[in-house]
């Protein structure tokens, strides 16, 4: 059984209708990347899985049960991170404050944190300062080392290497790859070399449909299916 | 997406329009033409206050305070010149402008920042605007306000037309004196401020106010500088408001804070869009009438009713006349929760679905 | 100017205006003596007014719900605290401390405890079918503050109700030749120990450290596995209670209270939170004490523009900074 599965899912923002019919099945484990160009609805899906919108009853299901209606607190405590596209960070709060609000009482797990601080130095090195004072890099890390601080069941990461520097990103797809031994990944990505560097699964989204969907084996070997969805070599 | 305007809608208007225009010849008593006169000025500032809320989406609460400059302004020139129509016209734009330079302070100061701090910064102008008239009392008379004479065109004493004996001519058994020319003064002056109204909102600009009201991040996404229309609008409505206020001003012969600056002016107001029904001209027609015959009319009958009650307990307590804004505030919450289009809107969308 | 800029800042940068302004009037006034009197004077209306304002500005700050009947808390709480201690004369007159100060907990504790439940019923009933809708929030509340306004007008009537204050609070106590009444002293200080209270919550509990997160991103709050709809509740009532605490200690503070308390005080208020900026307790402060320093100041300088200075302050204020002097961070 999958891990979490949409069925025609459609979502509506205020009087426009954003997706249309979203469709896939995220397997346990490994990271499942969903690709489009800009504008396709990649984002809006994933704040549709968190609850932020709406998506049409009984389109989103995650370990079998049905999560449309609920809030969207009850969806994360479900075992569901978001690492969000504007990274959500605390600014006024510092990293350590940011980090215990995403722990579920407020006590850290010794072993996690040394974890988390052997991926991400940098969460250790600023652990009291602002978190707002932190560079975009920085920030990137802090909002993924949130999202990691508890076991979760499935984290929805959108674009995590978007405006970041070359080493930064390589430093971002080891974290994932170690990451994505525990926890499934769901990962909403412009760029084409992270994601292939690290996906098994893929789908890509068209004006708010899914437009194919398939292993990341597949899709990379497919020159023809790249150039139509995703107009790389234009 | 065209408005439509349900006929009933269409139809109350006319018949208010052609009530107001007949009134004189239908009641002669003094009260009734009071009423008539309210009622138009309050057609035009209510409809001007909707150009803000309805059309654009600004909270004002400094709709009285602009109704009030204009109100003044005339109150004050014809009090220090006399009677006379140089003196109307002066205290006019006297207030016109002042408004205008209110306006625009205001707007540039606060439209560009939150809707919510635009509506607290309105209503922190309007009580300072009511405190300076009531203290500076050397120009405005204070908290007594100021009494005095129209134009003589619109004294009782006018004979408009004479018959053979050089009494004052009657038509339909009204006789044409100052009084009436003063009731057609105030009616066509809001027959002309309306419609320029009306004319306004069905040009390009209203379209363009509609568009920022659904969404604004839209609207400045497609090229319109939204905080340039906002104050445009805030000080095309403050103008309007204070020609209303110089018309009343007018009407009156009196002006104190109480009929130009009161906070209850703005209550009256909101309470008036919100019944007429937001965003539609013809709803300010509608919201006007019906609240200034409720004013004048209801309130005496709460008086009888509570009077009859006399022996009873609680309940003449509750129907008092003086319980009459506690009635108006519970009526409006429910009006906002279950009527947010109001009178006009509710009957033209019913008639949409039908 | 950099340099200048950066001292400034290290030395407490906006903190420092309230004592710019009080050096600034100190000159103006000229008699020390009237000056210190007028500053006590402020500094305890700024701690009444920052009570008034404080839960405003923070529900605002976390639901984005801006409440136009705030002040109706702040009536109810005075006339409340006003008709306790009118039951209880014979306590205030009494030579006995205790009763003195039984009968004031009483008044204070009646007047938040109303607050609390008056807090409730707004927020459940009033405002939770209107929120996000930012027009219709703000002319139900403004409806609902014109409803409350009216049943204090029916209860208590028109006519300016006396409150009355306990023995150990009237009077003033005399330091060289400056006279420093002690309701006023006692004011402040009660204003400063809820600010300090206020100020231990939100930053050294768990509770304060979502409150504070859920005012710069509610929905990442959400993400996380918080209802911050349920906080909210909690942090409206809390807030009303404050507003009607502020108002009872301000009957005490003006004696003789009218209906219109409310109304009045609604304007001061919405003038310190647009200043101190929506959404911070420190900018409320701020804010409110700019406000209760310049009405003191002004009022004894030029009796006439009391008002129209606050007004002026907050102008001079948005154009400088048009997001308040302290705004939380978005």
């Amino acid at each position: 059984m999958s891990l979490l599965s949409l069925k025609n899912m459609k979502t509506s923002i205020g009087q426009y209708h954003v997706l249309h019919d979203v469709s896939f099945d995220v397997p346990e484990g490994g990271v499942f990347c969903l690709l489009g160009r800009n504008g396709a609805g990649k984002s809006t899906t994933l704040r549709s899985i968190m609850g932020l919108w709406s998506p049409s009853p009984g389109s989103v299901t995650f370990r079998g049960e049905d999560l449309t209606g609920l809030h969207t607190a009850d969806i994360s405590r479900r075992g569901i991170a978001f690492v969000p596209e504007d990274m959500g960070i605390f600014g006024g709060l510092t990293v350590e404050e940011n980090m215990i609000l995403a722990t579920a009482n407020g006590t850290f797990d010794r072993t996690r944190l040394k974890w988390i601080y052997g991926l991400f130095p940098a969460i250790e090195k600023f652990w009291d300062k602002p978190a707002g004072a932190l560079s975009g890099g920085q920030k990137q890390m802090l909002s993924v080392a949130r999202a990691i601080i508890e076991p979760r069941q499935l984290i929805l990461i959108d674009e995590p290497t978007k405006g970041l520097a070359p080493s930064i990103v390589d430093n971002m797809a080891e974290a994932f790859r170690e990451i994505s031994d525990k926890t499934t990944i769901l990962l909403v990505e412009q760029n084409f070399e992270f994601a292939r560097s690290l996906g098994r699964d893929m789908a890509v989204i068209e004006d708010g449909r899914v437009a194919h969907t398939g292993s990341m084996a597949d899709f990379v070997a497919d020159k023809d299916l790249q150039d139509r969805l995703l107009s790389l070599s234009a | 997406m065209k408005n439509q305007t349900s006929p009933i809608v269409k139809l109350a208007v006319l018949a208010i329009a052609a009530a107001l225009l007949f009134w004189p010849f239908l009641f002669q008593d003094v009260r009734s033409i009071q009423v008539a006169a309210r009622i138009c000025v309050f057609i035009v500032l209510v409809a001007s206050y909707d150009l803000l809320i309805g059309y654009t989406g600004i909270v004002s609460f400094a709709h009285t305070m602009f109704f009030g400059f204009g109100s003044y302004g005339a109150a004050i020139a014809l009090d220090r010149m006399g009677a006379g129509w140089t003196p109307v016209l002066l205290g006019g734009l006297a207030g016109v402008a002042v408004s205008l330079v209110v306006a625009v302070a205001v707007g540039l100061l606060s439209l560009r920042v939150k809707a919510i701090f635009f509506a607290m910064i309105t209503l922190a102008a309007a009580s300072v605007a009511l405190v300076l008239a009531s203290q500076l009392s050397g120009l405005t008379g204070g908290e007594d306000g100021i009494t005095y004479r129209a134009p003589d065109l619109f004294k009782p004493a006018t004979k408009l037309l004479v018959d053979e004996e050089g009494k004052v001519a009657s038509l339909f058994g009204v006789r044409l004196n100052g009084k009436l020319a003063a009731y057609y003064f105030v009616f066509v002056s809001s027959l002309v401020l309306f419609l320029a109204m009306l004319r306004l909102v069905a040009s390009p600009i209203g379209t363009v106010l509609k568009a920022i009201r659904e969404n604004e991040a839209r609207a400045e996404a497609i090229g319109y500088r939204v905080v340039a229309y906002r104050t445009f609008v805030f000080c095309i409505a403050a103008v309007i408001a204070s020609l209303a206020g110089t018309v009343y001003a007018v009407w009156l012969k009196y002006t104190g804070p109480e009929t130009a600056l009161s906070f209850d002016i703005m209550i009256d107001i909101l309470l008036m869009v919100v019944i007429g029904g937001m965003g539609t001209m013809w709803g300010a027609v509608i919201g006007a009438t019906l609240m200034v015959l409720a004013q004048y009319y209801l309130r005496d009958l709460m008086g009888s009713a509570s009077e009859a009650l006399a022996g009873l307990p609680v309940l003449p307590d509750i129907l008092s006349p003086d319980r009459w804004l506690l009635w108006l505030g519970i009526v409006f919450i429910l009006l906002v929760y279950f009527f947010p289009k109001g009178i006009a809107g509710t009957l033209s969308a019913r008639g949409k679905g039908a | 100017m950099d340099k200048l800029n950066e001292t400034i800042d290290r030395l407490g940068g906006v903190y420092l205006l309230p004592v710019a302004v009080a050096a600034v009037c100190f000159v103006l006034i000229g008699a020390p003596s009237s000056w210190a009197t007028l500053t006590v004077a402020g500094l305890a209306m700024g701690m009444m007014i920052f009570l008034m304002a404080s839960g405003l500005s923070l529900v605002f700050g976390l639901m984005d719900v801006l409440n136009f009947g705030h002040s109706a808390f702040v009536s109810l709480g005075a006339f409340i605290a006003a008709s306790v201690l009118a039951s209880l004369g014979g306590w205030l007159g009494s030579p006995s401390l205790m009763l003195n100060i039984a009968a004031l907990v009483a008044a204070f504790g009646a007047a938040m405890v109303f607050g609390l439940i008056a807090g409730w019923f707004f927020e459940t009933v009033i405002i939770k079918p209107v929120y996000s809708d930012h027009l219709r929030q703000i002319l139900i509340t403004m409806g609902a503050l014109i409803v409350v306004e009216e049943l204090i007008l029916a209860i208590w009537g028109g006519t300016p109700f006396s409150v009355g204050r306990p023995a150990f609070l009237e009077g003033a106590f005399v330091i060289g030749d400056v006279t420093i009444e002690i309701y006023r002293f006692f004011a402040f200080m009660l204003g400063l120990i809820v600010y300090a209270g206020l100020y231990w919550v939100l930053n050294r509990t768990r509770l304060g450290l979502l409150i504070r997160a859920g005012v710069e991103n509610r929905e990442m709050v959400e993400a996380l596995g918080f209802r911050i709809d349920r906080l909210f509740i909690g942090v409206f009532m809390a807030g009303s209670a404050l507003a009607a605490l502020g108002g009872a200690m301000w009957a005490g503070y003006e004696t003789l209270i009218t209906p219109h308390l409310g109304a009045d005080m609604m304007i001061v208020v919405f003038i310190v939170v647009i200043i101190g900026g929506l959404g911070s307790v420190q900018g409320t402060l701020l804010g409110a004490i700019m406000v209760g320093l310049m009405s003191n100041y002004v009022g004894f300088l030029a009796p006439k523009l009391s008002l129209a200075s606050n007004m002026l302050l907050m102008m001079v204020i948005l154009l400088w900074r048009p997001n308040g002097l302290k705004p939380a961070v978005k």
